[in-house]
């Protein structure tokens, strides 16, 4: 969206294709956003303007097949309509990590473990959160790295936004439920952004979150629909059980599927990550080394909203500097 | 607790496992626990199935005890294991069927290491030739027994004499699996249904009629835990890891314990009758204990084998109430009579865990 409505704003004309039927990607899936809990709605509303009315949408769309026609591709789409286009820019985001795989946490098996953007869909639609006995939760376990940082399930690298997620849900549901225990456990808290630090320092302070360093090892759902938690405090060098009404699995981000079709579709690379490489990591971010194609956003890795909309600006730029010159 | 969320796992590790022509491998150590459980499986899969088993008196040992004790080193070991495969060549086979879960997770890992590291296989093959004379094939399949007994479950179910069903109530029996750590833990893929939820058991019960009682210990190691019991200063690690299971288990209040491991069933039987006397305790009805029983005991059960036959005698719990439960018609009189009536003596019982026939 952001870039489509800054090369809009430079005179180009744009055709945004999206996969579903909406707008807004992985961020209209979300309540509220750190550092400041603005809810999500308003900032993909906030990046509408720029391009209602202004840019040709193709909804529910994806691209088949691409040519190259001189300088120009053509994009053929599902519906059989075939775009042609002076320059491309990926900006296919992202998918959460699938925690059914990490098994012996029970995800869809036992009914109480919930992915955090499970937990961001109940907040959206009631305001609240509860256990799946509609019981208000007394005691909640937020486990970091699901899915990241973790060789086992091929994810080696840090999703870099899971950690303070979790402390924004932790410090939401505390205010939600103040009588409730709330337990984070990680292995490290990387709180690298501005205001970060200060949401951490929040959760223990004021809301009483128990921060135990320490990876769960697994799930066990006890007969009153509980979950029995095996971990470790490291800390402590202690290993140890807790029983919790409801666990939120802090899932994190990887290469949509759909990156592998379009990486072969342009011919660009992907990394050991599976995201796509860019030409140079320091210089050129955006530039996907293929002429006349930009990368905006998640599908060079793991991002927040506002470096996400940052790429996608620099994206658009390069991409008008671009067609400028040819 | 939703089912069909553990049958989207068990998609995800089917297994393998051969019709026909199996070279077995008994446990070291099975005979002495539980001396009816090889000879049933045997009976089951020639007698009732009509399968090709060749049970060979030359294989040894896999050394697994000594191996995971840190006394055996790997590459003695692996060339003990290399001999069973070359006795396994020698007669014609090419499917191997471990009785004993620690060599199933034993022979996995060996084959798996020759797999990465070929060099590591020419080394076993050499060490073999020099110390036996001998070569050998790579087994094609290998399988644990309760794999083969899974795969044939419903054809066992065909032909079987009971159900797992209380008579008394109608309702399903509710048994506990448990499966041995070796079986899948080490190798996810290599076991029926994986390491976290494991199908193996599970769809034998379920085909025999019985339901799963699942339970938050249920991954649990028995006790037996190698290390933990081998050192005798480490045996409290034993009991307690024992314990903590029965308590987790008792109040889901299951009928019995299936297992497919040699120690487990051990651990776990005759671990009741300690607990007893160590806390005064006594799980499921408070009198008996709760039965264990191997896999192939409880095929050889829903059978209807006679339950002496089948060595149900030697269990320290009582698999009467069981029994009665599932209707089994038996001589009370001939428990403890061995062949030819033959009178085997009879064990004293714990003073708590009431014996079933006084």
């Amino acid at each position: 969206m952001e870039a489509a409505g800054n090369l809009v704003n430079l005179g180009f004309e744009v055709y945004l294709i999206e996969r579903t039927n909406r707008l807004g990607g992985n961020v209209a899936n979300w309540y509220c956003l750190f550092p400041d809990f603005k809810p999500s709605s308003k900032v993909v509303e906030q990046l509408k303007p720029a391009i209602q009315n202004k840019v040709q949408f193709r909804f529910g769309a994806e691209v088949c097949k691409t040519e190259k026609k001189g300088n120009k591709h053509l994009l053929h789409l599902n519906d059989g309509e075939v775009l042609e286009c002076d320059a491309v820019v990926v900006a296919s985001g992202f998918s959460l990590f699938d925690a059914h795989r990490k098994e012996e946490y029970g995800y869809g098996i036992y009914d109480n473990v919930i992915t955090s953007a499970d937990l961001e869909k109940q907040l959206a639609e009631n305001h609240t959160v509860m256990t799946t006995q509609h019981k208000a939760p007394r005691k909640i376990a937020f486990i970091h790295c699901v899915g990241s940082r973790d060789h086992k399930v091929g994810n080696a690298y840090c999703s870099k936004v899971c950690c303070v997620t979790g402390v924004k849900q932790a410090i939401e549901v505390a205010k939600m439920h103040p009588e409730a225990e709330i337990y984070s456990f990680y292995m490290d808290l990387r709180m690298y952004d501005r205001q970060f630090e200060d949401l951490y320092m929040e959760a223990q302070t004021q809301h009483n979150v128990r921060f135990i360093r320490g990876r769960l090892s697994e799930c066990f759902e006890n007969a009153d629909k509980t979950i029995l938690l095996k971990a470790e405090d490291t800390l402590s060098g202690k290993p140890f059980r807790l029983s919790v009404d409801m666990v939120v699995l802090l899932v994190g981000m990887q290469a949509d599927q759909s990156l592998k079709h379009i990486s072969d579709m342009f011919a660009l690379k992907t990394s050991d990550d599976r995201f796509l490489s860019v030409a140079d990591v320091h210089t050129s971010s955006i530039y996907s080394g293929v002429e006349g194609v930009y990368l905006a956003g998640a599908c060079t890795g793991p991002k927040s909203i506002h470096e996400t909309l940052n790429s996608a600006r620099a994206a658009a730029l390069s991409t008008a500097i671009y067609l400028n010159q040819n | 607790m939703k089912v069909e969320g553990k049958a989207r796992i068990w998609k995800n590790y089917q297994k393998e496992i051969p019709d026909n022509d199996f070279f077995y491998v008994r446990s070291c150590v099975r005979q002495n626990f539980f001396p009816g459980a090889e000879t049933t499986f045997l009976r089951i899969m020639k007698d009732e199935l009509g399968i090709n088993v060749y049970d060979d008196p030359a294989h040894t040992s896999c050394t697994g005890i000594g191996y995971h004790a840190d006394i055996v080193p790997f590459d003695t070991t692996m060339t003990v294991v290399a001999r069973q495969f070359a006795l396994m060549t020698e007669k014609g086979f090419k499917n191997m069927i471990p009785s004993c879960i620690t060599s199933f997770g034993l022979y996995t890992e060996i084959l798996e290491t020759w797999e990465h590291h070929p060099e590591v296989l020419e080394k076993a093959r050499k060490y073999l030739k020099e110390a036996t004379g001998r070569t050998f094939e790579i087994p094609e399949n290998l399988s644990h027994a309760s794999d083969v007994i899974f795969k044939f479950r419903h054809k066992i179910a065909e032909r079987a004499k009971y159900k797992l069903i209380n008579k008394y109530t109608g309702k399903p029996l509710r048994v506990v699996e448990h499966i041995g750590c070796h079986y899948a833990k080490m190798f996810p893929s290599k076991g029926v249904g994986g390491a976290e939820y494991p199908y193996v058991l599970t769809g034998m019960v379920e085909s025999f009629g019985g339901e799963i009682v699942d339970y938050p210990e249920r991954r649990s190691c028995c006790g037996f835990g190698f290390r933990q019991y081998l050192v005798m200063a480490n045996r409290g690690y034993t009991i307690a890891n024992t314990k903590k299971k029965f308590d987790s288990m008792d109040p889901y209040k299951p009928d019995c314990i299936v297992t497919n491991c040699p120690g487990c069933p051990m651990f776990l039987d005759k671990g009741q009758y300690a607990i007893a006397e160590l806390e005064g305790r006594v799980y499921g009805d408070g009198k008996y204990g709760i039965p264990v029983l191997t896999f192939e005991e409880l095929a050889g059960i829903v059978l209807g084998y006679d339950p002496w036959d089948i060595g149900l005698q030697v269990h320290q719990i009582p698999v009467e109430p069981l029994l009665d439960k599932i209707g089994v018609e038996y001589d009370k009189s001939a428990k403890y009579k061995g062949i030819g009536g033959r009178d085997l003596g009879k064990p004293q019982h714990s003073k708590l865990i009431k014996a079933y026939i006084e």
